[in-house]
């Protein structure tokens, strides 16, 4: 029972980890998508996961008024928290390129103290229309609650952010829309000719393409650490609780080399055990995913997406599995080797 | 009774080293046990009689003396000779019964029969034999669920099962009461009459041994009597 549970949250911890990593660049991914552009302009600094720095608005006339160009609009981003930002945008050029914002409840920001906010910052905070929020030293009313899968989790109007962070005329990216998606590799070539040569462009096609566990930096690094820690917590486990499973039944497995039972058919029947203990524990963590990924969506859904991988249940499995069988080994060659009187007369 | 002897024991001598001590549990036992007999084994505590039971059972080596048993030499027997021979030429019955406690009653019988590779159908008589010791209606309960008169009839049973050609049995009814031992001593003399199963019994209690055809008495690792 200990064994199967300490094998499950081995699992649980491997998936709950991949599934984080996913989740949260599929969300990314997911937010770009929403915003509906071709092309993707942020400073020579950024990555596909970094805005770099920012820098000034008066890009976009000059944009707006290449070939292909239907509209182009900036946004500014400042962090709020460790996982959490704040978005300014001009709402209803923003509209115009991506679609109105679909609230849940209340709308649109109106004041200058109105924010509004996704879905799930709202679950997450027990945020309501009407309530107010502490934010970048200031009070902010939440004006409406927006459907999630639209490029960030709080947005204020453009020029307030830029006013409140000190940035002026700055942002951190444009979104450009052109009149033929066909041509965005032609319109990107062209803006780089024309003097945006240090900013980094990306198509929308390509910037989906590097939402991908592996070009996160030190990512799968950090992924395998934890997995190599769960294997070694795993197999200590299993090899105490399968140890002392042998000393406990060390009268047992004298009774089966009494009836004629061979070391061989000692060691396969613990090993055996074993296996059918990892393969429940397996299956014990994939259904405690559901379970994080509830607790997550539930009480930090704003923060943290989980997404569920079922590509890695084999891999965490045979994983666990493994380690599970390495622990079980030395303890089940022990008792293969004993010697069946001291074992029956084992108290 | 056939009286070609299935057991036979020449100046069989056990050494044990304990730290830097030789201890002599056998000290040249000579015995000879025919087909189809009933013997006890009688002798106090230290007398050598478990340590003999153990050698028979194949479950020690001896360290000199020749033991024959059903035709095969014991001391040239290599460790997976002797395993074998505990698969398909010996069966235990223990004083603490030794059940599996997880598996259940017809489980711990056919556990035995797995491990010597026969299957429940190869002997449909053997359900006559569960009904002789009485166990046939209890077959489905776990071993706490049995008395334990109840638990070591299930340990005969599994004793039998692969039809060894000698029972070895070490105290049956050390942990019983007086009905329960009676119980387990009459059916291993049923067993015995109606099957024609050898049984070599070790006990130090004198009625237990009264039982068998013959009882020999054992004292510091030597047969002292014998007596039928």
């Amino acid at each position: 029972m200990l064994s199967t549970l300490a094998i499950g949250v081995q699992v649980c911890m491997i998936l709950t980890l991949e599934g984080l990593s996913h989740g949260m660049l599929e969300d990314q991914a997911r937010r770009q998508r929403g915003i509906g552009a071709d092309i993707i302009i942020r400073a020579s600094t950024a990555t596909f996961l970094s805005l770099g720095e920012a820098f000034t608005d008066k890009y976009l006339p000059f944009i707006r008024k290449q070939p292909h160009v239907v509209l182009a609009t900036g946004t500014l981003v400042r962090p709020t928290g460790p996982l959490t930002s704040v978005t300014g945008l001009d709402l209803p050029e923003f509209e115009r390129m991506s679609g109105s914002f679909r609230f849940l409840s209340g709308g649109p920001y109106r004041k200058p103290d109105d924010v509004i906010v996704d879905e799930y910052y709202a679950r997450q905070y027990h945020l309501h229309v009407g309530d107010t929020m502490q934010m970048l030293n200031r009070r902010w009313r939440v004006s409406g609650i927006f459907e999630q899968g639209k490029i960030a989790r709080l947005v204020v109007p453009l020029g307030l952010l830029q006013e409140l962070t000190g940035n002026g005329d700055k942002i951190n990216v444009i979104y450009v829309k052109l009149d033929n998606p066909a041509r965005t590799q032609e319109v990107i070539e062209s803006l780089k000719a024309k003097g945006m040569e240090n900013f980094t462009i990306y198509s929308m096609e390509e910037i989906q393409s590097l939402y991908s566990v592996k070009n996160v930096p030190m990512l799968p690094e950090f992924t395998g650490v934890v997995i190599g820690l769960g294997v070694v917590v795993g197999f200590l486990v299993v090899f105490l609780s399968m140890y002392t499973a042998v000393l406990e039944r060390t009268r047992e497995i004298g009774v089966l080399k009494a009836l004629g039972a061979s070391p061989g058919f000692v060691l396969d029947v613990l090993v055996r055990e074993t296996a059918l203990l990892a393969v429940l524990g397996s299956a014990l963590g994939i259904l405690l995913t559901y379970g994080t990924r509830w607790l997550i969506m539930t009480f930090w859904p704003g923060s943290l997406i989980q997404a569920i991988v079922p590509e890695w249940w084999p891999i965490a499995a045979g994983i666990a599995i493994a380690g599970a069988l390495l622990g079980a080994a030395w303890p089940g060659l022990k008792a293969a080797r004993q010697d069946a009187i001291e074992a029956l007369s084992y108290e | 009774m056939n009286d070609a002897p299935i057991l036979s024991v020449r100046d069989l001598r056990k050494v044990y080293r304990v730290g830097e001590v030789d201890v002599h549990a056998l000290r040249g036992v000579d015995l000879d046990i025919a087909r189809g007999e009933f013997v006890s084994i009688i002798g106090p505590s230290g007398s050598g009689k478990s340590t003999l039971f153990h050698i028979l059972g194949g479950l020690t080596p001896p360290t000199s003396g020749s033991v024959t048993m059903d035709g095969r030499d014991l001391l040239a027997l290599s460790d997976r000779q002797r395993t074998d021979l505990r698969k398909r030429t010996v069966g235990f019955v223990f004083q603490k019964y030794n059940l599996l406690p997880t598996l259940t009653a017809q489980d711990n019988i056919r556990i035995a029969q797995y491990i010597a590779r026969r299957t429940a159908t190869e002997d449909p008589h053997f359900s006559d034999v569960l009904k002789l010791l009485g166990i046939d209606k209890r077959l489905h309960h776990k071993p706490r669920a049995l008395s334990g008169g109840e638990q070591q009839r299930v340990a005969i049973a599994r004793a039998i099962v692969n039809h060894p050609a000698i029972l070895l049995a070490d105290e049956p009814t050390g942990n019983l009461d007086t009905e329960n031992s009676s119980a387990v001593l009459n059916l291993l003399r049923d067993l015995n009459e109606r099957l024609g199963q050898t049984i070599l019994m070790i006990t130090h209690n004198p009625e237990a041994a009264s039982y068998g055809h013959r009882i020999v008495s054992m004292r510091d690792g030597r047969v002292v009597h014998a007596a039928a």
